[in-house]
């Protein structure tokens, strides 16, 4: 079964295009990478899987919920309930300490008693590494810091599929290689699948099964998907110069061609 | 090592425009020399550089020499220019972008935005009313630890204010209004005057403007701040409903502060009135008897009711400034100030309503 389908996803801001022709599936217990240059619409595309912005054209599925459409508000809200999201910045509460941000959930949604909550939140927040850190504010933390307790929160729930923005980026080597063991870890130990937006590429060939890459120039009036695959694969047998370049860390042909040219 | 100072001469060498620039071309430079080389460089049939006597050039002064090449509509030709120098030249050349075309500039009718924004206000209003009908269903999200924290924030810190400003108040009034009544004998009504229009109008309206100024920004910001860090797409991510969260306890609280506020701000207006008075040789007791005579129960109930629908009005104005925020701390600025505005104006607005509702129902 498909945790996530995508038939034909587009956005438009305006007069802009910023992708259409999206189409893809993320199966259950893969980890499933949205990668691509800046502002290709990565997060645009994240924003619409998680059911804050509406696409302008296509459909998409969730966990078995139809979020667009005539029918979508209801089934956003019955998919928001069994997904976790981890944002770019963490996100957390400002008025609220680290434990009591992974309590959250738990008090919304569960039956447990404030310390069952509490024994709950302490592992999970153990588990990214901040076991030590559970009484700080949001504003006492480091932004890498924030962005564990944001997959902590975002795992409360132990949900079976998990959105995470950028978990990588602006952190350390090993930081970033202990988000991304966490990630596999979880995925073998309680088949969570993840779709993970990123353009970290060590994290990008660490993690995913397979991957979509999106280009703001794939069609001549709007982005959209240039490669599908198992990034590996991808790296060493796409013939598409901007996939190449990418993987290869170069300066893409049509660039280089350009500056050339002028 | 001294740098010479740049230097822009134009000559005319066989029908050719020569920009002859020399020295060290940097930031600095190239602002000084803008204008001198912008105009000769549009007139030029043929535009040449001459940039033999250039000893330093850095991306400002490329771009100096770019803008003339573009001024000119062609690209000019070198004239002794260092292989740095061509280099760098070739470098910017290859940067520059045509500029976007300019947005259109579309006329946005007053009329139709004023509809617009109504219509939001109307739609939030909507938001606000459901969310309180499902509020049974959902009283886990309405935190009672936050609802405290809102309470305390604008009420009990919003005290020591509101005392002064009532004291001040009262004694203004009483002072204003008894020395012309004094020269009718008619100073001790003083007492009446200021009891009623603290009662009916003052004491709800004043607070109003201290929550308003207080809080109504407070939790336009606080919000928006919520917003731009995401925390609001959080909520709804976590499938909790951002009105019942942080609007419900921040109205709750407001219209349960607004009251006490009220209350508070009349009682030091009557005092500060009772300071003057006294001064002016009445006792305390005939005062009291004054006030006890001229101002009823329905003037005070009427007034602190009346605060209790402005309190709700600058919280829910407030919330919605801070949920409607764009994007950058810019942005939560303006949710501020709309909050405040929309604050102070709902308020006016409403107690025009109520002067003349409670004429028509004789209050």
């Amino acid at each position: 079964m498909n945790a996530v389908r995508v038939n034909g996803a587009a956005q438009r801001f305006g007069t802009r295009t910023i992708f259409r022709d999206v189409s893809f599936d993320v199966a259950t217990g893969e980890v499933f990478v949205i990668l691509g240059g800046s502002g290709c619409g990565k997060s645009t595309l994240l924003h619409q899987l998680i059911g804050l912005l509406p696409p302008t054209a296509g459909d998409i599925e969730v966990l078995g919920h139809r979020i667009t459409g005539r029918e979508g508000a209801a089934g956003r809200r019955a998919m928001q309930q069994e997904i976790g999201v981890m944002f770019q910045s963490g996100a957390l509460f400002g008025s609220m300490n680290l434990l009591e941000n992974v309590m959250l959930p738990l008090e919304m949604f569960t039956d447990l008693p404030p310390d069952g909550r509490a024994a709950v939140a302490r592992v999970k927040l153990g588990l990214v590494g901040l076991g030590h850190a559970i009484a700080l504010m949001p504003a006492e933390i480091s932004g890498g810091m924030a962005k564990r307790a944001g997959i902590a929160r975002a795992m409360a729930m132990d949900p079976p599929l998990l959105f995470l923005d950028e978990p990588s980026a602006g952190l350390d080597p090993i930081t970033s290689a202990e988000i991304d063991r966490l990630l596999l870890n979880l995925r073998d130990d309680l088949g969570t699948t993840f779709v993970v937006v990123t353009h970290e590429l060590a994290s990008i060939l660490a993690i995913a099964d397979r991957c979509v890459m999106l280009d703001r120039n794939a069609y001549p009036d709007a982005g959209g998907v240039i490669a599908m695959g198992n990034p590996k694969t991808l790296r060493d047998e796409s013939t598409h110069p901007m996939v190449r370049a990418f993987f290869r860390r170069e300066i893409p042909s049509s660039k280089a061609k350009a500056r050339e040219a002028s | 090592m001294t740098q010479s100072a740049a230097r822009l001469d134009i000559e005319d060498r066989g029908g050719a425009t020569v920009l002859v620039v020399s020295g060290h071309l940097d930031a600095a430079a190239a602002g000084l020399l803008w204008r001198q080389a912008m105009r000769p460089a549009r007139r030029a049939g043929q535009l040449l550089f001459d940039l033999s006597g250039v000893e330093f050039c850095d991306m400002s002064g490329a771009a100096l020499l770019l803008a003339a090449e573009a001024a000119h509509g062609q690209p000019a030709a070198l004239i002794g220019a260092s292989p740095r120098i061509t280099d760098l030249l070739q470098r910017a050349r290859a940067t520059v972008t045509p500029a976007p075309p300019p947005t259109s500039t579309r006329k946005v009718w007053l009329g139709p935005r004023a509809l617009a924004a109504f219509n939001d206000g109307a739609a939030f209003l909507g938001e606000v009313m459901v969310a309180l009908f499902r509020l049974p269903s959902r009283t886990r999200m309405l935190r009672l630890p936050d609802l405290l924290r809102y309470a305390d924030q604008a009420g009990v810190r919003a005290i020591p204010l509101v005392l002064l400003l009532g004291y001040l108040m009262g004694l203004i009034l009483a002072f204003q209004s008894a020395v012309p009544m004094r020269r009718f004998g008619a100073d001790l009504y003083v007492a009446n005057l200021v009891a009623i229009s603290l009662l009916r109008e003052l004491g709800p309206l004043l607070s109003a403007v201290i929550l308003a100024g207080r809080t109504g920004s407070a939790f336009a910001a606080e919000i928006g701040s919520m917003k731009v860090n995401q925390e609001v797409d959080a909520l709804v991510t976590m499938s909790l409903d951002p009105v019942t969260m942080l609007v419900l306890p921040r109205l709750i609280a407001a219209m349960l502060v607004m009251p006490a506020l009220a209350l508070a701000l009349d009682l030091a207006g009557l005092l500060g009135m009772a300071t003057v008075m006294n001064a002016f040789g009445y006792p305390l007791v005939t005062i009291a008897h004054q006030v006890q005579g001229a101002a009823t129960a329905t003037d005070l109930f009427g007034g602190l009711f009346k605060g209790t629908c402005f309190g709700s009005a600058i919280a829910v104005i407030g919330c919605r400034a801070g949920l409607r925020t764009g994007v950058g701390p810019r942005a939560v600025g303006q949710a501020a100030t709309s909050a405040v505005v929309g604050g102070i104006v709902a308020t006016i607005f409403l107690d025009g309503l109520f002067a003349v509702l409670f004429y028509r129902l004789g209050l």
